[in-house]
């Protein structure tokens, strides 16, 4: 881990913040202190969001808890609501779900990650794959392998459209959907439905997994760049199946160290308290999970698409599988901990997922119309854990005797990664920053790095025109001495 | 003209409900050959949905934008961010150009300026009455239905549809 958390003299360093302007809720930035000869010093990512979320919530029935959660991410409503839905589950005294109950939550995930991996590839991934390079060489290489996917743009949207269409059917709407309820299913699945989407569904398969081929290929007019880009050595956690396949929707938890040896395995995720803990920072609003029996100074961890696909032992379906072989052969048996190595994860998490769709689209259960399982006493505790497109989700709810809750605990997927995106955009910082002048172009690495992971900002709560960037120079005396601005 | 209107935003939070709830009043209007879309977030897929229409209207809240609200024409541009959480209409536009492989329809942005965007607020007292003004400012647009008759409102500092609609709420 770089030293570049807290420095040593930073009344004495110049300041360098990229801050994305939005609103008051959700916003991020980047402080970077340099001293007088651009030698970095200290570097901070500060996410300022998830106030609010427990208050939110407390006090509310428990069975409009799957609802109300869609409300705190715009982004990804699904994972919030299924994960509510699961801890529901369990807090109100339910049995094991119904085949179809499962099966219709778990195709509605699949879509959620198809949705948003392909949203995230086209919008974020792409540009900075094909775009973000400095040498000429490099981009005449990268612009060859891009004229083979003249289609990109389009793949992306329809893919993404696809997701969503599969949500739409499933829960019923657009948005405001109410598709899992507690204890299982509002609403089945409709024959001509279903048909609508198996229709698509193997366009989709061959769409993503020449996705994955696209950043493979870009991967090799390049590769030392981006494997080495943004690189922190991080732990990584997610959840497996009993067999150790990596598993969306429902499974154990697993963790690795930064050489692939176990941490733990097959932990119930319901024991997260004696597992993992928050730590606080001062200088940031965001907690610092880890795990701990390795303590804070090297139990953070990675989570998301980078982790899940190294922490198991295999996918479950096959040509994601066969892609993941490859993807994990790159590391020579160790693994890989580059933050651009995020962007070829998430194209064979695309694929994995359309699979376990197609799957599920050919599964007679999927338009079953048994929804509900049988109820039993409450319990009045319930942890909810699944993984999200940007990584594991974690609710936890205590619900009283007059059905309200009272106590609420969400670990989202970007506080799991916050140390591993501090350590990621310190690498960026120590090299290429140290030394040089700060130019957009350099700064526009860090960015680079951040989108590499795609945190969760903005928490559906957004403005036309509030995404600038912002970069202000300060010196030691707290001077402005300039500012760029950027987008918004 | 066939018109498509997007309204987008979290009625959770806020004065962020703003597009969304002039959305429902256009959506519960009734007006003949106009498609709603609401959702969280404006994201690429909404540039499919402005196929086939001849005019695409975008309403949402606004942070430190002119009170009560602004109306401006709005034309494809790259959007280039660090996240996936938000897109401009300016980068929809653009989608829906390199999607579709032509130039999109004219298409305007009506921004409401809101004041509070916690987690569990109501409307706040500036946004209830910036709503009601973007409301009759809608309903002025929607008499004189053209992409020329908008643009006038566009560019103009007092837009003449506004009629007596204040600009300070």
């Amino acid at each position: 881990m770089l030293n570049l958390e807290t420095a040593d003299a930073p009344h004495k360093l110049r300041r360098v913040a990229i801050e994305p302007l939005t609103r008051v809720e959700g916003h991020g930035k980047v402080t970077i202190l340099l001293d007088d000869d651009n030698r970095v010093h200290q570097v901070r990512l500060h996410i300022v969001e998830f106030r609010g979320f427990e208050a939110f919530i407390e006090g509310r029935p428990y069975w409009e808890i799957p609802v109300t959660v869609q409300r705190l991410c715009g982004i990804c409503p699904v994972s919030h609501h299924l994960a509510a839905a699961k801890a529901m589950d369990v807090a109100a005294g339910y049995g094991p779900l119904t085949p179809t109950a499962e099966k219709l939550r778990r195709l509605l995930h699949y879509g959620q990650i198809v949705q948003s991996h392909a949203l995230h590839f086209f919008h974020l991934a792409s540009p900075d794959l094909l775009l973000g390079f400095e040498s000429d060489v490099a981009r005449r290489n990268i612009v060859g392998v891009a004229a083979a996917f003249p289609d990109l743009a389009k793949r992306g949207v329809l893919t993404r459209k696809f997701g969503q269409e599969v949500i739409r059917h499933i829960v019923g709407k657009r948005i405001h959907g109410t598709g899992a309820i507690p204890g299982g299913m509002n609403k089945a699945l409709h024959v001509d439905e279903r048909d609508a989407l198996r229709r698509d569904i193997d366009e989709i398969v061959v769409w993503a997994r020449e996705s994955v081929g696209l950043v493979e290929r870009l991967h090799q007019t390049h590769p030392d760049f981006y494997n080495r880009f943004g690189e922190s050595r991080a732990n990584m956690m997610g959840l497996v199946d009993a067999r150790g396949a990596l598993d969306f929707y429902h499974g154990s938890l697993r963790a690795r160290d930064p050489d692939g040896g176990t941490v733990f395995d097959q932990i119930d995720y319901a024991t997260y308290p004696q597992v993992l803990r928050e730590e606080v920072k001062p200088w940031s609003y965001m907690k610092f999970p880890h795990i701990q029996a390795l303590g804070a100074e090297k139990g953070w961890y990675r989570v998301g698409p980078l982790a899940r696909v190294q922490i198991c032992d295999f996918l479950s379906t096959p040509q994601a599988e066969e892609e993941r072989r490859k993807f994990v052969a790159l590391g020579g048996g160790k693994p890989l901990h580059g933050a651009l190595l995020y962007h070829w994860a998430r194209m064979i998490e695309m694929l994995h997922a359309a699979e376990l769709a197609r799957q599920l689209l050919d599964d007679a259960d999927i338009v079953g119309t048994e929804l509900m399982a049988d109820k039993g006493p409450s319990h009045g505790e319930g942890i909810g854990v699944i993984e999200a497109p940007r990584g594991t989700l974690f609710h936890h709810y205590r619900v009283g005797e007059d059905d309200l809750v009272t106590y609420c605990n969400l670990i989202v997927s970007t506080t799991n990664n916050n140390q591993a995106m501090n350590e990621s955009i310190r690498a960026v910082a120590a090299r290429f920053l140290t030394g040089r002048e700060v130019t957009e172009g350099l700064l526009n690495h860090i960015e680079v790095a951040i989108r590499a992971y795609d945190p969760c900002l903005s928490c559906a709560t957004h403005a036309l025109g509030q995404m600038p960037l912002e970069v202000d120079l300060v010196d030691a005396g707290g001077a402005l001495l300039s500012r760029a601005r950027k987008g918004g | 003209m066939r018109l498509v209107v997007f309204g987008w935003g979290n009625e959770a939070r806020g004065d962020d409900g703003l597009g969304p709830l002039v959305l429902a009043r256009i959506a519960a209007a009734g007006w003949s050959g106009v498609t709603t879309v609401e959702d969280y977030q404006l994201q690429i897929e909404h540039a499919l949905d402005i196929d086939g229409a001849d005019c695409a209207l975008f309403v949402d809240a606004g942070k430190d934008t002119p009170a009560p609200f602004s109306f401006r024409a709005v034309a494809p541009r790259r959007d280039m961010t660090h996240t996936t959480h938000a897109l401009a209409p300016e980068a929809v536009l653009d989608v829906y150009a390199q999607v579709k492989g032509r130039a999109p329809p004219p298409a305007f942005a009506l921004c409401l300026r809101g004041e509070r965007f916690e987690l569990g607020e109501g409307l706040s007292r500036e946004g209830a009455q910036r709503l009601e003004a973007a409301w009759a400012f809608v309903q002025e647009l929607m008499a004189t239905r053209s992409v020329e008759a908008w643009e006038r409102a566009a560019r103009a500092p007092l837009p003449p549809l506004r009629g007596k609609v204040s600009r300070e709420a």
